[in-house]
């Protein structure tokens, strides 16, 4: 079988989902001939993909591969870096996100992003670390009983209402790695966000804090377009309906899950997936 | 005691009873065990005496402070009576009398310089850290490291100049404004520091989340870097509280009671170094329960602003 887009391919065992990715999905994000670039270094080149709602788009390939960069380029984090840059478009339904007169601040208000090291504000309870990104909405900014509820809301989205019910006004510094990584979750979740990007969201977890994450992952594409980066190929197999393969900035292949992992197309994929290098 | 280090225990050749059930050590091996017991003894009474050497130098840290605090307590508490803190200093060759105008003197003149100093610090020192690299950021490092060196008199005399001489008269103002000079770049600096020390991660957080750069700054990086920014501000104050030089060109002193800042104020120092000059023994003896409270005075204010911005969740921060 070809690795074509071929949407109707049976799940390999070791995804817990067994539907193949629905044809019709609607595209939400997509890139076309983007390059991200740090200086005169061209890390992201030219490359052109489409990210499908309620489905988890896993972008995988070894270190430095300029995986994370493109992700950043999707909610236009990248630019926050100094002499970095960005070429081509980034259309978010059909807007494009890098067109003149477009806020960056909006971007990313309807873009999530979780980043490998839990970051929880330090000086916020769990509480307003969740809330952070209501307490900027200006006008539109919900009232403190809106906000309790958008709380805990993403809170129970996250998986973690139920170990930190009680001590909502704490530190978030007093929670484990695991559940600080999905406080940031959380977070990312109450300003209802169209898309989420996770970057290597489990890098720094233990295992069962892992499994945690990548359950919440699989959850959260029931309403949500996720895109996660992650050096972890079993982590892309598991959670993703579609992976992409990134390899020296190019994007090598990108294909319904199953097909890259069982079929792959181009001979770089399968030398990285079955261990010959990366 | 302190020097059983690894090289004692895992470079020893082998006890006798070992030989022949273990493989026999290499040359370089045996070279390497041959040294560390020829050296190992020699290397123990280095570390022995290193220890000692940096414990005595800690003890002589501390040495001075404890020193002069035992001096003036000596020296002044005898003069340290309720009157002491009510009332002003009476006529020379009068008994009695005390500070009380130079102690709230000087804490207007705290308020007045930090009034102007650590917006202006605090505010410069986010502006350098949110544009590292840039030209105008160095230069402005630059030059704020050259203030910090300046001579405090000089920044005494360019008071004089430029305040109380268009003014027509000595204010505390002036003094406050030469004192919040002084203060801005030490606070400048400790802000850039403490600002450099929150992660990058964090600011990442935060602009993903949809802060703009202003609001980042604000709420996420400032906020978090507030302790270490007071302990800084705290420096800064403990610095300016005792200066003598600018405040005699600038605020004059005066024997009354004063608050206001367009007029000469008292201060602790001026105080302290006006009985210390006089001829009379009880003035002598003022001066040095002046040097007291002085150190007081600057002790409570740490403490105060260390308590007021302990973490909200009585962890980290500091």
């Amino acid at each position: 079988m070809a690795a074509t887009e071929s949407p109707r391919v049976p799940r390999p065992s070791v995804a817990p989902n067994a539907e193949a990715p629905a044809a019709n999905a609607r595209v939400r994000l997509k890139a076309a001939e983007l390059s991200a670039f740090f200086g005169s270094s061209e890390v992201v080149k030219s490359i052109s993909m489409s990210f499908r709602d309620r489905e988890v788009t896993a972008i995988i390939g070894p270190s430095g591969c300029g995986k994370s960069t493109l992700l950043r380029c999707l909610n236009r984090m990248h630019e926050t870096v100094p002499t970095a840059r960005v070429a081509g478009t980034v259309t978010l339904d059909d807007q494009d996100i890098y067109a003149r007169g477009v806020n960056a601040i909006e971007v990313r208000r309807h873009v999530g992003m979780v980043f490998q090291r839990p970051t929880p504000f330090p000086t916020m309870s769990i509480r307003d670390n969740v809330a952070a990104g209501l307490q900027i909405l200006g006008r539109e900014r919900p009232s403190k009983t809106e906000t309790d509820h958008i709380v805990e809301d993403a809170l129970r989205r996250a998986a973690l209402l139920d170990e930190v019910s009680g001590r909502l006004k704490e530190s978030a510094f007093g929670l484990s790695g695991g559940q600080q990584q999905r406080l940031c979750i959380a977070r990312a979740l109450a300003t209802r966000p169209a898309v989420l990007l996770l970057d290597e969201p489990t890098a720094s977890l233990d295992p069962i804090s892992t499994q945690k994450v990548e359950e919440l992952v699989y959850e959260l594409r029931q309403d949500m377009t996720v895109v996660i980066v992650t050096h972890n190929m079993q982590q892309a197999a598991r959670v993703s309906d579609r992976t992409a393969f990134v390899l020296a900035g190019e994007l090598v292949e990108f294909a319904p899950t199953n097909a890259l992992f069982t079929t792959p197309s181009d001979q770089r994929t399968e030398a990285y997936i079955t261990g010959r290098f990366g | 005691m302190t020097a059983r280090g690894p090289a004692g225990g895992v470079t020893l050749p082998p006890k006798p009873s070992d030989r022949g059930r273990k493989a026999r050590p290499s040359g370089v091996q045996r070279a390497a065990a041959e040294r560390t017991r020829t050296t190992i003894g020699r290397r123990r009474v280095v570390n022995v005496v290193m220890i000692g050497v940096t414990f005595v130098a800690a003890i002589l840290a501390t040495l001075p402070l404890i020193f002069i605090l035992g001096h003036l307590i000596k020296a002044g508490a005898s003069s340290i009576n309720p009157a002491f803190f009510t009332e002003i200093p009476k006529p020379p060759g009068e008994t009695g009398g005390g500070m009380a105008n130079a102690m709230v003197g000087t804490l207007v003149l705290i308020l007045a310089a930090s009034g102007f100093g650590l917006p202006i610090g605090i505010g410069a020192g986010l502006y350098l850290a949110e544009n590292r690299g840039t030209v105008i950021a160095n230069g402005v490092r630059f030059l704020s490291d050259v203030l910090n060196g300046l001579p405090s008199i000089v920044m005494g005399i360019f008071a004089w100049q430029f305040l109380v001489k268009p003014m027509g008269k000595f204010t505390a103002l002036a003094g406050g404004i030469a004192l919040g000079a002084m203060m801005i770049p030490l606070v400048t600096r400790t802000t850039e520091e403490m600002i450099m020390i929150v992660p990058v991660s964090l600011r990442e957080a935060a602009l993903a989340l949809g802060y703009s750069r202003w609001r980042t700054s604000l709420v996420v990086v400032l906020r978090t870097a507030l302790p270490g920014i007071v302990t800084g501000a705290l420096v800064a104050v403990s610095r300016i509280a005792g200066e003598t030089a600018p405040l005699l060109f600038t605020v004059l002193g005066n024997q009354f009671w004063s608050t206001s800042l367009r007029e000469p104020i008292a201060a602790l120092p001026l105080q302290i170094f006006s009985f210390a000059i006089s001829p009379y023994d009880e003035q002598h003896s003022l001066a040095w329960a002046g040097a007291l409270v002085l150190i007081g005075i600057v002790l409570v204010i740490s403490l105060a602003a260390r308590f007021a911005t302990r973490s909200r969740f009585g962890r980290g921060g500091d």
